[in-house]
This record gives C-alpha cells, sequence and structure tokens, in this order.
C-alpha cells in the first residue's frame, strides 16, 4: 500500500468529535432530505403544523425520527447526522446556533457564551 | 492578460452576516470584529478588482450530499443568496463570470485538476459574508464573482496541499485568459472551531497564530497538516482552513503581507 498521511482509523479516535464519513452520510441521507425541505418558509410551516406526519414523509429510520421530534442534537450525530443540515432544523425552530450547538455540550446556551466569550474550549479538554 | 493581484483570507461567520444584515456592527459585542473589516473595506476601494474567485464550503445548503464534488466551480450568470432556513439574506444577486469560469473549468481539467460545473446554485453564507465584511452594505456588487466550492462537509475532504496545488493551478488559468482582469482570490472560512459533539466550542489559538505566523511566508510548512491533525488541533470545522491553502497557493511563491 502507498504511504498515507494517516489511517481512516485514527479519524474514529478523536474525543467526543464524530467525523462526518461517507458511511454516515448514506445513514442519514433520507434525515437530511428531510433537513434540506425545512429551506423553504411554506414548507417550514408544514413541518411545524404536524411534525410527525411530516417526518412520516421520508425514508427515515424510526430512530431518526424520534430525535428530530425530541431536538436530539447528540442522538442525532449518532444516527449519522451532519451539523449542517442539522441547524436547518434549529434555525426553523428559531433557535440560535449557539442554542443548537450548547445542546450537545451539557451546558446551557448562556454557559456555553460564557466559554465561548472566556476563549473557548481547549482541544485536550473534553 | 487576466491576473490575480491579491488575496483574502477571512471567516464567513453566519452570526456575522446576521449581526450585518440586523444592523448590529456598532453594538459593543460586535464592534471589534467589524472594526477588523474596516482597513480591508477602504483597501479595496482603492484595488477594484473586477473579478473575485471565491473559495468557500457550501453548508450543504444548495449542495445536498447528491453528489459530493471535491471541488466545483460556479458556472453561472448570477448566483442567488440561499435560504438557510430563516429565510435568504437580503444581499444583491451575486454576478458570475461564465466565460472565465469556463476557462479555467476547462484548463483546470487538462491541468489535471477534475472540477465539477455547477450551471444552477445558490450561494449561502460561507460565500455571502465575506461579500458583506469587505464591500460592506451595497446595493449591487461591485465585482464579479467565481465561486470555487470546497467540499468541507463529508470526509475525507481534500487535503491541504491538494487546495494548495489547485490555487496554483487556477491561477496559472487566469493568467492564460485573454482579457485583461484584476482578479483576486479569497480563502474563507474559520480557523479553529467545532460545532458538534461535546467538544463543540473548541479553540485553539496556539494553532492558529502558528497558521497565520506561516500563511505569508512559510506556506509549505502549513500544507504538511494532514486532515487528522486539523481535525485534532483545529476542530472539525478547522478543515476550513484548507481553503486558506488554496487561496494563498494562487498567490505565488512571494507575497506582500498587507
Amino acid at each position: 500500500m502507498r504511504d498515507r498521511p494517516n489511517s481512516l482509523e485514527e479519524l474514529e479516535k478523536i474525543p467526543s468529535t464524530t467525523v462526518f464519513n461517507a458511511r454516515r452520510s448514506r445513514e442519514a441521507y433520507h434525515l437530511h432530505k428531510f433537513c434540506m425541505t425545512l429551506m423553504e418558509e411554506a414548507k417550514r410551516e408544514e413541518f411545524k403544523q404536524n411534525e410527525k406526519e411530516y417526518l412520516d414523509r421520508f425514508l427515515m429510520s424510526e430512530d431518526q425520527k424520534q430525535a428530530v421530534l425530541d431536538r436530539d442534537f447528540t442522538r442525532l450525530i449518532e444516527l449519522g447526522g451532519n451539523i449542517y443540515f442539522l441547524v436547518k432544523l434549529s434555525n426553523t425552530d428559531g433557535w440560535s446556533t449557539v442554542k443548537a450547538v450548547s445542546s450537545m455540550t451539557g451546558m446551557t446556551p448562556d454557559e456555553y457564551a460564557a466559554m465561548m466569550l472566556a476563549g473557548g474550549r481547549t482541544p485536550d479538554q473534553d | 492578460m487576466a491576473t490575480i493581484t491579491a488575496g483574502i483570507a477571512t471567516s464567513h461567520i453566519p452570526a456575522m452576516g446576521a449581526a450585518f444584515d440586523l444592523g448590529k456592527t456598532r453594538e459593543d459585542y460586535w464592534k471589534p470584529v467589524f472594526d477588523g473589516y474596516e482597513w480591508v473595506k477602504k483597501w479595496i476601494t482603492d484595488e477594484k478588482p473586477d473579478v473575485v474567485i471565491l473559495c468557500y464550503n457550501d453548508h450543504t445548503s444548495s449542495m445536498m450530499l447528491d453528489i459530493v464534488p471535491t471541488f466545483a466551480i460556479g458556472f453561472a450568470e448570477e448566483f442567488k443568496p440561499a435560504d438557510e432556513g430563516w429565510g435568504a439574506r437580503q444581499v444583491p444577486i451575486v454576478p458570475g463570470f461564465p466565460e472565465l469560469a469556463g476557462h479555467i473549468t476547462e484548463q483546470l481539467i487538462i491541468d489535471e485538476f477534475d472540477i465539477t460545473i455547477m450551471n444552477d446554485i445558490d450561494v449561502d453564507h460561507g460565500l455571502t459574508v465575506p461579500l458583506s465584511l469587505v464591500f460592506g452594505k451595497v446595493d449591487a456588487w461591485p465585482v464579479r464573482v467565481i465561486p470555487i466550492a470546497f467540499n468541507t462537509t463529508q470526509f475525507s475532504t481534500p487535503s491541504g496541499n491538494r487546495c494548495f496545488s489547485l490555487g496554483e493551478a487556477i491561477a496559472d488559468a487566469v493568467e492564460s485568459f485573454p482579457q485583461d482582469l484584476n482578479v483576486q482570490i479569497w480563502g474563507t472560512g474559520g480557523m479553529s472551531h467545532q460545532l458538534l459533539g461535546h467538544r463543540a466550542g473548541l479553540i485553539n489559538p496556539e494553532f492558529d497564530n502558528a497558521f497565520l505566523d506561516r500563511i505569508a511566508d512559510y506556506p509549505s510548512e502549513l500544507r504538511k497538516i494532514t486532515r487528522l491533525e486539523y481535525i485534532q488541533k483545529a476542530g472539525t470545522e478547522g478543515i476550513e482552513l484548507i481553503m486558506w491553502l488554496a487561496m494563498r497557493g494562487a498567490l505565488g511563491e512571494k507575497v506582500e503581507e498587507l
């Protein structure tokens, strides 16, 4: 085999980090199809009116649908989700990106914002 | 002859776009960062580029992962700002430059960079926020823009080294375009940051400052940074720095830092 700068396996070993790779991209393809529809105002309204019914139109797993209903971003990432798609959901809810991102850290949005103003998290801090 | 005369590296963070659009740039929280752009805003009015080749990544706004091109070039007469879930930014439609984009595309593929053509694409904050930061509030953008979208969403992304080489090839392609044009290339995207998982909020000033210290005069050191190192040290989204390397590659060996 030719020299490679790093193995794919190493990308899986970074603490508290999920690298969005080809497998996850496929696993979440239909979840992401749903997220993409939220880029239209009319669809956002349709979704808000009956979330479950709206989600049932997509070939998502039941776990993915439940995690959307729960707005459980940590779970959505575990189920293959990518943050760029998922923020379309939090944007639809009128959440700030801070609220969406902080929800994965166990901090409140205010605590998270305070951490960022103080310089953020260091790479070795889990 | 068309020539790349200058490059800009800048963040394209959507929150700055929102602050800009909502008129918050003079508020205490935002003022320091927007003040940082005052110099470049004056500078660009003297430079008057005809074209900006804008290296950015689409945040799955127009590029659903139906197709995942590593490098893609915007080939239309104009590009509309994308609705990213809260309505499109109220900024001017971005004028394209299909003649030059077509020339660059053909030349790049001859040079073995197999870039994908995008005939129909809306542009998201990755492209419109840098335009706002540099040109301010305008009724029409004073330049034509050639968007070059880099895949930084799905791994494996291109390497920084590959992006640098692409930048070199873009410069060669521009130089062989017969029309006299003042062309700039912008590399956009955040330095260290991470938006997911328990590690969200990562900021690594040592990494970022080391990158800044080297980008003008020692870019060959930056070309060696692997994807793994970017994620380890600069977070999952810190990989956007590869687009700064494309910009730097296009500027040639010696640059003057302004």
